[in-house]
């Protein structure tokens, strides 16, 4: 492989502590929640009870007359200008103005002394109501006798996409075998354990807001949108961030209400939400209806796939319109073929917005290709190995849907992973009630384009030395939001610089402070912000380069430095320290500074839709894993997965390591347990911890986790991405170890321990098969 | 426990009741005023500024308030202040003595067991307790211990990696990373 992989680095490709790491296990970390201002005061939501109603009234005077109370706001206190996320569908306001679309849609807020009178002046609040027939079922969403959700989306289509590449027709035509399997995914929710939290405040006419978010670019663009503020009126910072994973990519009604609530009162406002209120808030998983259908020849080579999918959005947009094109669009990338059909719809239902979810659109329709892929394996007589490693994406190749792919070591994963795992041993010669499955996934490392339509780069970064050179801040607009992004960055930073780890400090995430980054989303931060800290390192370096030319009246070009030393490569005489030519470097030149940014290239076709999936650079990944099935109870023990990974330069193999560990987690759990349920009211049935199945420590099968060697032109120092790459195999590769086991096809997620119990009847109720 | 009887009347009726206790928070003596309802994790963190202590879901279903309550963990979101009267409270800030790390604080920096950090205070006192009744635990049991204790970060690989660390045992179930 690629020579570059043989680099030798001084900081990265080491697993540093994280720089974090004692703050942390100290409890010295502060989150969001944990900060208090003087004066300030307590905010909460009021909201919907029924999932679709008309607002016949507010009345909040008994509210206002409780001691204690600050202030009750309602639409009328509020701006009109409906927002979202995604520019194409802004739909959401800020308090709900006729009708109300889920139960949990906001309709006032309070902000009091305390909780408590929180949650009494919410009480007092009288809204009446009008109750509306409500479209729960995403399936019968768009037809003619529905109510209506939102009057400008006809038949409650949120979004249609129909993408059509090469001649699929032509393929099946051609085909040795056509397929055609249908899948059901799962509604399932981020959950991260710390819950949102926002705290506004206003100085005059500057708005300033402490949240729990992903982004605090996009909060502080979509903040001074809705109140009509320059952005440079508006500050967003995050302190530390307890787990997002989607779910705090967009701001909610706690930042939006809390500064109203802050402006009014004059006072800083703490808006959070318990655990309920963070499901119906929701942005999770969106629940896909999944139809495939593919044409292979008579060695499994697959000549065409046809997507047909219909997803449930929910009662907004959120980041949905994203989501829909991803659900297709990286369906084209571990395996090569020419001819693609994609059809999506996105439905509106009365039920809270989904929004992006590790992997974002991309890991139902992949368990739905991978079940779909074995299926076809099966009825080829073809080992599922052998069908996946004829058809892995080969590096610098485009895919039909023209994302162009630099470094790809997809065959490598899948070899990788047979042989870790001893699947050519295991295939066929487990004991009863034992089975084995393999899955792939390929994800981005960073959007090729920000979510809504600017010039702005995507990352920046400015490293500041200090004046004696014992330390080095970076300031960075990436978000850590627990995957790492601070040390992984400082390690860039001191690798560029020829600086230690050690003597690194930053600042991070806050929009006044620190130079803008689009934040933690689409796995993009190691490729991008880390881009941009490379360049602002290098220029720290050639300074240093430069003055310590003259100090040792040496020329440059002979001169480098590596860990806090500048010396000579081909004269060991020559040595100064970093500390001592940046001291000099201050005294005579002023503040020693280095700034970088990263544009990715141009990116992707010119069709509707072309630019979601693109992006410099794409994970790969293969994951298989070996099952054990209760045939009395339909219990579904995962003993080992073995996850191979391609994910080009490591930075941290700790973190990365730590990545994989995560990822697999969260799709083991959405594997097995995890889906939000609803009455049949509109009404979330789980909104919590215990009855909302989250994998413990027992649950987690034993993870053995493998790189293969790999180096991305398109990255700094070849790096691409790992922490929502490592989610997509998941759900197919269990689903492929049941059907190994037992024979018999969970068709839908969460795989459950009642499904498999009733496939398992069903099939011994139709008699003795195979 | 001593009572402060307020009978002045308030417009919501008469005013409730507020109960003098003491606490040993980490060693320190504290004495604090708090309703009937109020909650130990509630005057951990609001009263005494103990920010360390988490709160994840208010229920008893995560963990992340989880405290040593004279040595035994407990959620601190379920235990009543008033309970607590008299006793010994642990939390994170009272684990590093003299700014030195806890091993098992240690542990966790070194074994990469901590992402976002949010679960982090809550499973550093289950081990805690579990390492104090049980130094030398099995694998199933550091696992036991700590199913309390939600995290949706590390896939508790690490986690439990960084519990064995601190107990020197072995944990041959989560060997991994067989990484190049
Ligand atoms: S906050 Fe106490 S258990 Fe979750
Ligand atoms: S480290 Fe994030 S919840 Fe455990």
């Amino acid at each position: 492989m690629s020579e570059t992989v043989k680099q030798d680095h001084a900081v990265i490709g080491k697993s540093v502590p994280k720089i974090d790491g004692r703050e942390k296990v100290t409890g010295a970390a502060r989150y969001t929640a944990d900060l208090k201002f003087p004066n300030m005061l307590f905010g909460k939501i009021l909201t919907s009870p029924f999932a679709h109603a008309r607002i016949i009234s507010i009345d909040t005077s008994e509210a206002e007359k409780i001691p204690g109370v600050r202030a009750v706001i309602t639409h009328k206190d509020a701006p009109t200008l409906k927002y979202g996320i995604s520019p194409a569908r802004w739909d959401e306001n800020i308090f709900c103005i006729d009708t109300v679309k889920f139960v949990g849609d906001k309709v006032a807020a309070v902000a009091c002394i305390d909780e408590q009178t929180c949650y009494k002046a919410l009480a007092a609040i009288k809204v009446e109501y009008e109750e509306l027939p409500a479209v729960l079922d995403p399936l019968h969403a768009t037809d003619e006798d529905q109510p209506q959700i939102h009057p400008e989306f006809v038949r409650n289509i949120n979004a249609e996409i129909h993408q059509d590449f090469g001649d699929v027709e032509a393929a099946f035509k051609d085909a040795h075998y056509v397929r055609t399997d249908t899948f059901v995914g799962n509604r399932t929710y981020q959950t991260p354990i710390e819950p949102h939290t926002a705290t506004s405040m206003w100085d005059g006419e500057k708005l300033t807001v402490y949240s729990s978010t992903q982004s605090p670019h996009y909060f502080q663009y979509y903040i001074a949108r809705e109140f009509g503020l320059p952005m440079g009126d508006v500050r967003v910072l995050k302190t530390y961030v307890g787990g997002g994973f989607g779910g705090k990519l967009e701001p909610t009604g706690l930042e939006f209400g809390g500064a109203i609530l802050a402006k009014i009162t004059g006072r800083p406002v703490k808006m959070f939400y318990d655990r309920a209120e963070m499901f119906a808030h929701n942005r999770g998983r969106h629940r896909q209806y999944m139809t495939i259908t593919s044409g292979v020849d008579k060695d499994g080579k697959i000549l065409g796939v046809h997507a047909d999918f219909v997803m449930d959005g929910g009662a907004y947009t959120s980041l949905g319109i994203a989501t829909a094109y991803y659900a297709g669009a990286m369906l084209t990338l571990t395996y090569e073929f020419d001819n693609f059909r994609f059809d999506m719809l996105r439905v509106y239902t009365n039920l809270p917005a989904c929004g992006a979810q590790r992997g974002h659109g991309a890991p139902q329709p992949r368990y739905a290709f991978e079940a779909h892929l074995d299926n076809i394996a099966k009825d080829l007589d073809i080992d599922p190995m052998d069908i996946r490693i004829l058809n892995a994406r080969r590096p610098n190749t485009t895919t039909p849907n023209e994302f162009l792919v630099n470094s790809c070591e997809m065959k490598a994963c899948l070899e990788k992973a047979r042989e870790i795992s001893g699947w050519d041993e295991k295939k066929g010669n487990l004991p009863k009630g034992r089975g084995i499955g393999v899955a792939t996934g390929s994800f981005v490392s960073g959007a090729g384009y920000p979510i809504y339509r600017t010039d702005l780069p995507h990352a920046a970064a400015m490293i500041k030395v200090g004046e004696d050179g014992t330390a080095a801040t970076l300031y960075t607009g990436a978000t850590d939001i627990g995957q790492g992004s601070d040390t992984v960055l400082c390690q860039m930073a001191a690798e560029a610089m020829g600086y230690t780890y050690e003597q690194m400090k930053i600042v991070a995430a806050d929009t006044e402070t620190t130079p803008h980054d689009f934040g933690a989303y689409a796995s993009r931060q190691t490729l991008m912000s880390g881009a941009a800290v490379k360049q602002a390192g290098e220029e720290v370096k050639a300074q240093m380069l430069e003055i310590a030319a003259e100090m040792l009246d040496f020329p440059a070009v002979d001169l480098d430095i590596r860990e806090g030393k500048v010396f000579s490569p081909g004269n060991a005489s020559v040595t100064l320290t970093f500390e001592e030519v940046a001291r000099h470097f201050f005294v005579n030149r002023g503040p020693l500074v280095g700034k970088g940014s990263y544009t990715p290239p141009k990116l992707g076709g010119k069709f509707k839709g072309a630019a979601v999936g693109t992006s410099p650079a794409y994970s790969f990944a293969a994951q298989v894993s070996e099952v054990e099935i209760d045939e009395e109870t339909g219990e579904i023990n995962v003993l080992d997965v073995w996850d191979v990974h391609d994910c080009g330069t490591v930075i941290n193999p700790a973190l990365l390591e730590a990545q994989v560990h995560g990822a697999l987690f969260m799709g083991l759990g959405e594997s097995i347990w995890e889906e939000v349920k609803f009455d049949d009211k509109g009404r979330i049935l789980n909104p919590n911890l215990s009855e909302y199945r989250i994998p413990t420590a027992v649950d987690m099968p034993v993870v053995h986790s493998a790189l293969v060697d790999s180096y991305e032109p398109a990255g700094p120092w070849g790096v691409k991405e790992v922490g929502e790459g490592a989610t997509l195999p998941t759900m197919g590769c269990f689903r492929n170890a049941i059907f190994d086991a037992m024979g018999v096809s969970i068709n839908s997620l969460p795989l459950g321990y009642e499904k498999v119990w009733r496939a398992l009847k069903e099939r011994r109720e139709e008699g003795p098969a195979e | 426990m001593e009572t402060i009887d307020d009978t002045r009347k308030t417009t919501a009726g008469p005013k409730p009741k507020r109960y003098v206790i003491d606490l040993t928070v980490n060693g320190d003596p504290r004495t604090v005023v708090v309703k009937g309802n109020a909650l130990l994790v509630n005057v951990l963190r609001d009263e005494l500024d103990l920010t360390g202590t988490k709160k994840g879901c208010e229920l008893g279903d995560c963990g992340s308030c989880t405290v040593l309550l004279d040595g035994i963990p407990v959620d601190a979101c379920l235990v009543l202040a008033l309970e607590a009267d008299g006793c010994d409270i642990v939390t994170i800030e009272g684990v590093a003595a003299h700014g030195e790390l806890d091993r098992l604080q240690a542990t966790f920096v070194d074994k990469a067991a901590v992402q976002c950090g949010y679960c982090t205070p809550g499973m550093i006192l289950s081990a805690k307790a579990l390492l104090t009744k049980n130094p030398h635990p099995t694998e199933p049991e550091i696992r036991a211990a700590i199913a309390g204790n939600l995290c949706r970060c590390t896939g508790y690989v690490n986690i439990v990696k960084a519990i064995a660390a601190a107990a020197e045992i072995e944990t041959a179930a989560t060997e991994s990373g067989e990484a190049r």
